[in-house]
């Protein structure tokens, strides 16, 4: 959103701009009865790149990302998106739980749009951004039908659109395809990656799937048992767009097995 | 194949029709308890296009759908208040629980004593009655609205009363219907009830007991056929409202 700030010398402001890291998470804390999930963490998102977090179980993987997305409170610490709090930024955030966070009373169409009706755009267009979005990302999809009548697939596909559609500077998913079969996941990798291609948004991906993690991501985010720490961000930056043939790449083969080293030796550690 | 299945509930009509006939055609039961089919359904023909029942009828479905709509007024209103935070809910849930529990038939009494003879004392009775039904309903409806629904609504920038507005009140609706449904069942009970015993001069309940006190029995059941009829089209309408507005209930 480098317009918002007209009066900066455009070409300075860029370069800071675009090198920066987008998020930046310092101090964080979080504890529950039974145990500490997060003590002065410290972490940076970079910018317009997919990153997913990946870890042992309970190590807090969607708590962090509920944290930063303001879903969950932290205990201490600090959360800034370029040096604004959450409250100041347009995100979008897609839920596991499709069914249940789309709203079955609306059309698909209407539920895409919501969000522009929650601030105030008029209906004439709303309609209109919901159609350049759907052309922009070539989305099949028969929009009138209400969500119980798509596929989990499309449902899920609904709900990233209507993430997207405030184009929101950074988008969190939750596990977003675990709750599909394996066809579909495949599918909705493409339509994933295909709006990270399009759209350049930055991505926080919360995955139990390494291959998914590794196969869509520009780095994995490895944490380790709780008090979670980062155990390694693992750079993966083969080209867009990647397809089946990717994994069976060498890199692709190497990296995810460096991270599957890396997470087993992490999960026997506990 | 399929139509063969849609005629499936009238075999059971048509079995009870059969022995009724049977019963009266041969005479096992006193014609003068039990009178013909024919001569029932011809009553209640007679009754409803040119007779009183048809006004009694009319008396009833007013009184109910008051009570119901008085009723609904209150409850759906209060239930979004009780339910929309669970510790005003737990904290007079007891209240609730135990006036539901309480037969409505006690109270007419003390309505009694607070408004005299009249209509106004069927019509409050059954409204105390149905109202509890539905608060209690709506209550859990707000209640038990999906988290991630209204998390996600959260997530996109809603504010509080659009949560409300736009969420909850979308998600109790299922449960609402549940509620008006029973409590117009509960409403039509009550008035009939009170038709019977409380100083009428009209409606179902005093002609099924006047039709008995003057052992005309034909009246008598046809009175209680045009009651059946009454609050199956009650459900009935209710269900049909429910199907259009709450298209997504169960799905």
């Amino acid at each position: 959103m480098s317009s918002a700030v007209p009066n900066w010398p455009t070409s300075a402001r860029d370069e800071s701009h675009r090198t920066a890291p987008h998020v930046t998470i310092r101090g964080l804390c979080k504890g529950y009865t039974d145990a500490v999930i997060y003590e002065n963490f410290d972490f940076d998102i970079p910018r317009g790149k997919l990153i997913s977090v990946f870890g042992p179980n309970g190590c807090g993987k969607s708590t962090l990302i509920n944290m930063i997305a303001g879903l969950v409170p932290m205990d201490a610490g600090e959360v800034l998106f370029d040096g604004r709090p959450i409250s100041k930024v347009k995100f979008g955030y897609v839920f596991q739980n499709y069914r249940e966070a789309l709203f079955p009373w609306l059309r698909a169409f209407d539920n895409i749009a919501y969000p522009l009706k929650l601030v105030g755009v008029p209906k004439a267009e709303r309609e209109r951004r919901v159609e350049r979005l759907v052309a922009h990302l070539g989305v099949k999809v028969d929009l009138s039908l209400y969500p119980y009548h798509l596929s989990g697939g499309q449902q899920q596909l609904v709900s990233i659109m209507r993430a997207l559609i405030v184009e929101p500077e950074i988008l969190f998913l939750d596990e977003p395809f675990s709750a599909l079969d394996y066809e579909m996941t495949l599918f909705m990798r493409e339509q994933l990656q295909r709006v990270f291609v399009e759209t350049a948004t930055t991505m926080v991906l919360v995955s139990h799937d390494l291959e998914e993690a590794v196969y869509l991501s520009d780095y994995v985010l490895l944490l380790s048992r709780h008090p979670a720490r980062v155990v390694e961000f693992v750079k993966f930056d083969a080209p867009r767009p990647r397809t089946d043939r990717t994994m069976s790449d060498p890199g692709f083969v190497a990296t995810k097995a460096h991270c599957l080293q890396l997470f087993q030796h992490e999960v026997h550690r506990g | 194949m399929r139509r063969a299945h849609a005629l499936l509930p009238l075999v059971g009509i048509a079995i009870l029709l059969t022995i009724w006939s049977l019963v009266t055609f041969l005479r096992l039961v006193d014609p003068v308890l039990l009178p013909s089919p024919l001569a029932t359904f011809r009553t209640l023909w007679e009754g409803m296009y040119s007779g009183k029942l048809g006004v009694d009828f009319a008396r009833t479905v007013i009184r109910t759908i008051t009570s119901t709509a008085i009723a609904a007024v209150i409850a759906i209103p209060l239930g979004i208040v009780l339910g929309s935070s669970e510790k005003i809910y737990r904290s007079v849930e007891f209240l609730i629980d135990f006036f539901r529990s309480t037969p409505a038939s006690a109270m007419f009494p003390l309505f009694l004593v607070l408004f005299g003879v009249g209509d106004r004392t069927k019509i409050s009775v059954a409204a105390f009655g149905a109202a509890l039904v539905i608060l209690f309903n709506v209550a859990y409806g707000v209640m038990n609205a999906r988290k991630t629904r209204l998390l996600a609504a959260k997530v996109m920038g809603a504010s509080r009363a659009r949560v409300l507005f736009d969420v909850m009140l979308r998600e109790s609706l299922p449960q609402t219907f549940v509620g008006l449904r029973n409590g117009v069942s509960l409403a039509l009970v009550i008035i009939v009830v009170a038709e019977m015993f409380i100083g009428s001069t009209d409606g179902l309940g005093q002609r099924v007991f006047e039709a008995q006190q003057l052992f005309d029995m034909p009246a008598m059941y046809a009175a209680i056929f045009a009651a059946g009829a009454l609050g199956y089209s009650l459900n009935l309408i209710f269900l049909v409202i429910e199907r259009r507005f709450v298209h997504w209930a169960g799905r």
